[in-house]
């Protein structure tokens, strides 16, 4: 016989620490295995044991979250997405995770791949993926480069969610030069399922067959998850091929036929294959229930034919998922991917040595205790050091107090109206399909959160992402909690109540102290706004290492919030104002502070002073009431006030409707500025017929929460008293131009005026 | 009164044109599998949206040799009624069932968007029963809607009056900035010469429920309905 076409090179410890890992971790694979791992084991424990799959620096930290719920079907972790009972007999998956990285050397497919991979969690579950959001930062579109990516991205996650056929209903993009080099790509996924329906991502039953199904295994994303786990550099360019290569056409086929495979009761348990391929997926399947696998991967069908065991256990082709059948019923799956014209073959089969075994040309290339690889298992934990950034220093002394005064506040107003991060982002989101499938209620642009029916029931999810990363880079914990509350409140603006959060966790290099103190502040911060709004963690994503020779992006811990409409014909509310002759009403906390605007940031080229005020016993007061409000019916429309404050939020109703609005500034504020502008959370502008006026005002003053009248809905201007007089149509063109100008590079519209 | 929608890998509109003609119209409606030879007893036949096997190629370039579309080429030819929308008026054209072409949009980018629309034929079996004092509101969500015929077929067109829809301003005036894709002569949607055969760019299955936006996709559905019941009561 002729020699093995697959001959492995030697294992040493240099070899080991070019794969990523550190010495001690070595010594531990030779612990686990009693031996020196082979070539293959030592590539497999090396993507297991990445940060991107073993969550190895973040774990400890992560537990500490709130995760249990009542409506909580499936706990954080324990599957491939959170499970939230909506009622009805019906559950939602939802996630959300990043693919930045990859969209930072290869924009179009990097963001393809993450909308690919964040469905394939949803159904791999059993649910139909019903909406789609997308969280998006970049560096400054002055930039060509950065116009490069945005394009980039933008056109991956279209074309990819358009083909593939879910709506994509919302999300944001921000842009900041902490992003230049290190784009974030946070796609978000929600999917409904019959409670009867759900599917596990369980290895059960000894000789049971273990079967691979849709796509061919090719060399692309090799390491992937490894590639994912470093800083972004120079050299990152030369990782393309790490970078994976999508097909939704492909994963469309999947998504249908893997969900009529599930309806034959054939299939123990199912997971997708994302980061590390077949070896995360028959590991992670296999630890689950102490059970193992025994794979032959000549068997495996491959693009090319000479691939060896290490490139097809670590292969990141997409549009792939590993299925556990009950023996003697593999036909049945095979049958119904057959329909489908994709591939379905068997594999391996379930073992009950807890190990791992892969073949390849007949002989065992790989043979690993299943639990040793795992999160939860002996993937390795560290709990890293922390100090305080000096920044923080210098960010919180800063003196802005000379920045509340304006000569123009009209052409103050103007001028902000022009930052990418306020104006439009229709040229974004209109080439996504946010209509297929017919239920998207409240589309992405004039809305605090995108709202989807559900067919066959009264109800409706609103969904949203939300994160200003300058508040927590400004103040980490205060900063976790607003996004939070942020994401709550345009929830509740949207007419649903808080049921959920699902997060991705973006920062720098958890090895640096500073970064992994902002890290465990953020996240603690948000532990203690999920606990104030009853909104459990139920999964996510942790993304490290998005850094730039030049640093480490703001962090930014961006979350996924569901909310529950209970009737989607009476509460689901509009942003925008409705009828003229409606009274606006503003509800909540005093507007005072320009600490972390975006009128200092874009009108001031100032990152400073601490995070906006919140409060959060008094933000959940102040949601409960106005749900509380749009469930009496009082309220015509209802918006949040974020960036640029008042101001723009105001501007905002306006462009949304078309109709004018002539207000006085009665709130008690410190000075105009800071009323227009103050970016202090816990604010709502609702507009209510006059006669149910005294009706919503008394349901705010039983709760003990301020309500000022300001003006009313009226004409096509924006009257600020002797402030400002603005036609809508003028607000509207700005609004809608910014945008569209800086892609096609006109540097003018994206920089400060 | 039975209506089929095929399916081809990669419909994705499939649901949405089934959901509007059963639930919204109340007709009994059937998929129908592209590997289908025959397409039973059906009386009109809706091409629904998506991207058929991927579209990687020309839109619509490998559907039209789904064994399903002889059936279809069948059923049009002996006067059925069919509809294609999106990717379904791409299907059409690649299958010859409908002249013309079609290119990427002008921008070059996918656009999802309501739109206006001027019916301009009202004697199609999808459009005898919308009213002509209003423009109709619908949505299009396509990346490659830029229907191109030239200077003889366009005159063919027009002088048979093949020209069903043209995007419009609100009031319902034919203009530059109120065509999405740069379709020549503002073309949404045609016939062909025998007018039972229609394709638009625009989704009327997805303006059917006020709550989402527009109703406006009733009026075509309602033609049909009408039509086929005074077929059968005739």
């Amino acid at each position: 016989m002729a020699k093995s076409k697959h001959s492995e090179p030697e294992v040493t410890i240099e070899l080991a620490r070019e794969h990523g890992l550190i010495d001690e971790e070595y010594e531990k694979i030779r612990e686990y295995l009693g031996r020196t791992p082979t070539f293959t084991e030592l590539g497999v424990y090396s993507v297991m044991w990445s940060e991107h799959c073993s969550y190895k620096n973040s774990v400890a930290v992560l537990k500490t979250l709130p995760k249990s719920g009542k409506n909580l079907l499936v706990g954080a972790g324990e599957e491939n997405a959170g499970l939230v009972d909506i009622g009805d007999g019906l559950a939602c998956a939802f996630k959300i995770e990043s693919h930045n990285h990859p969209s930072a050397v290869e924009p179009y497919q990097g963001a393809a791949t993450g909308v690919g991979g964040i469905h394939r969690d949803i159904f791999t579950m059993g649910a139909r993926p019903v909406a789609a959001l997308n969280s998006l930062r970049f560096g400054s579109m002055s930039e060509p480069r950065v116009r490069y990516l945005l394009d980039g991205v933008v056109r991956g996650i279209a074309d990819y969610g358009n083909s593939f056929g879910v709506p994509t209903v919302g999300g944001e993009i921000y842009f900041d030069k902490s992003y230049e080099g290190n784009p974030l790509v946070n796609a978000m996924s929600v999917g409904i399922v019959k409670h009867e329906d759900t599917a596990s991502a369980v290895a059960d039953g000894v000789g049971n067959p273990v079967l691979i199904v849709g796509a061919s295994t090719g060399r692309d994303g090799i390491h992937g998850a490894t590639f994912a786990s470093e800083e972004i550099s120079e050299k990152s360019e030369a990782k393309r091929p790490s970078v994976q290569v999508g097909d939704p056409f492909t994963e469309k086929l999947l998504l249908e036929a893997t969900l009529e495979a599930l309806k034959t009761g054939a299939i123990v348990g199912i997971q997708d294959m994302g980061a590390a391929g077949i070896s995360c997926s028959s590991s992670e399947m296999s630890a689950k229930t102490g059970v193992g696998m025994h794979v032959d991967l000549d068997k495996v069908p491959l693009r090319e034919a000479d691939m060896s065991a290490y490139e097809i256990l670590l292969s990141e082709s997409q549009e792939r998922m590993l299925i556990v059948a009950h023996k003697g019923r593999e036909q049945e799956v095979m049958d119904v991917f057959a329909k489908w014209d994709l591939n379905a073959v068997v594999i391996g089969e379930v073992t009950d040595t807890g190990r791992v075994v892969y073949l390849r040309d007949g002989k065992v290339k790989a043979d690993m205790p299943a639990d040793s690889l795992v999160l939860g298992g002996g993937a390795p934990v560290y709990i890293r050091e922390t100090s305080k950034p000096e920044y923080l220093e210098k960010t919180g002394s800063t003196d802005i107090s000379s920045y509340v005064d304006v000569a123009d506040v009209q052409e103050t107003m103007l001028a902000l109206l022009q930052s990418p991060n306020i104006a439009s982002k229709r040229w974004v989101y209109e080439q996504y399909d946010y209509m297929v499938r017919t239920n998207t209620v409240t589309g992405p642009g004039p809305s605090d959160a995108g709202v989807v029916r559900i067919k066959d029931s009264k109800k409706a999810l609103a969904v949203t992402t939300d994160c200003n990363g300058r508040y927590v880079y400004l103040n980490p914990r205060k900063g976790g909690q607003i996004a939070v509350a942020e994401a709550a409140r345009n929830i509740v603006c949207a007419g649903g109540k808080p049921m959920a959060i699902t997060n991705c966790l973006n920062f720098g290099n958890p090895y640096k102290p500073e970064v992994y103190w902002t890290f465990k502040e953020a996240v603690g911060g948000m532990g203690d706004a999920c606990e104030v709004f009853e909104t459990p963690v139920t999964g996510g994503n942790v993304s490290f290492y998005n850094e730039n020779p030049r640093g480490a992006i703001f962090p930014t811990p961006v979350i996924g919030m569901l909310g529950l409409i209970e009737d989607c014909e009476k509460h689901t509310t509009p942003a925008g104002f409705q009828t003229a002759g409606d009274d606006i009403i503003y509800v909540g906390a005093s507007r005072s502070g320009i600490d972390g605007t975006e009128y200092l940031s874009f009108l001031h080229d100032l990152t400073a002073g601490d995070a906006p005020d919140l409060d959060m016993e008094f933000e959940r007061a102040l949601q409960q009431t106005v749900l509380r409000a749009i469930h009496e019916g009082l309220v015509s429309s209802a918006h949040d006030l974020s960036d640029g404050g008042l101001a723009i939020s105001l501007i905002e109703k306006t462009i949304f409707s078309g109709i004018g609005a002539n207000v006085r500034l009665d709130l008690p504020g410190q000075n105009v500025v800071e009323q227009l502008f103050s970016e202090a959370q816990s604010g709502i502008l609702l507009s209510v017929s006059p006669e149910r006026r005294e009706e919503l005002t008394s349901l705010f003053r039983e709760a003990d929460i301020p309500a000022y009248h300001l003006g009313v809905v009226e004409g096509d201007r924006l009257i600020i008293e002797d402030f400002a007089d603005i036609p809508v149509e003028t607000l509207r063109s700005i609004y809608e131009g910014v945008v569209p100008d800086a892609v096609s590079g006109n540097a003018a519209a994206a920089t400060p005026v | 009164m039975k209506f089929g929608v095929l399916v081809f890998p990669g419909s994705n509109c499939d649901h949405d044109a089934y959901h509007a003609l059963k639930h919204i119209h109340g007709i009994d409606t059937t998929f129908i599998w592209h590997k289908e030879t025959e397409i039973g007893s059906v009386d009109a036949i809706i091409v629904p949206g998506g991207f058929s096997y991927g579209d990687y190629l020309r839109s619509g370039a490998i559907a039209r040799f789904s064994p399903v579309m002889n059936a279809v080429a069948d059923f049009a030819s002996g006067g059925g009624p069919v509809l294609g929308i999106c990717n379904g008026f791409q299907i059409l054209l690649e299958a010859r069932l409908l002249p013309g072409t079609m290119m990427a949009n002008e921008q070059l980018r996918f656009t999802c968007k309501l739109v206006h629309l001027k019916c301009e034929s009202r004697n199609t079996p999808f459009t005898g029963s919308v009213p002509d004092t209003q423009t109709l509101r619908m949505p299009v969500a396509h990346g490659e809607g830029n229907y191109y015929a030239d200077d003889e077929l366009y005159k063919k067109l027009l002088d048979r009056n093949q020209v069903v829809f043209r995007y419009c301003d609100a009031n319902g005036n034919i203009t530059p900035e109120s065509n999405p894709n740069g379709s020549v002569g503002n073309i949404a949607g045609i016939c062909n010469e025998s007018r039972n055969v229609v394709g638009m760019m625009p989704h009327p299955e997805r303006a059917v429920e006020k709550r989402l936006g527009s109703d406006h996709g009733r009026f075509l559905f309602n033609s049909v309905i009408d039509n086929l019941s005074y077929a059968v009561n005739s």
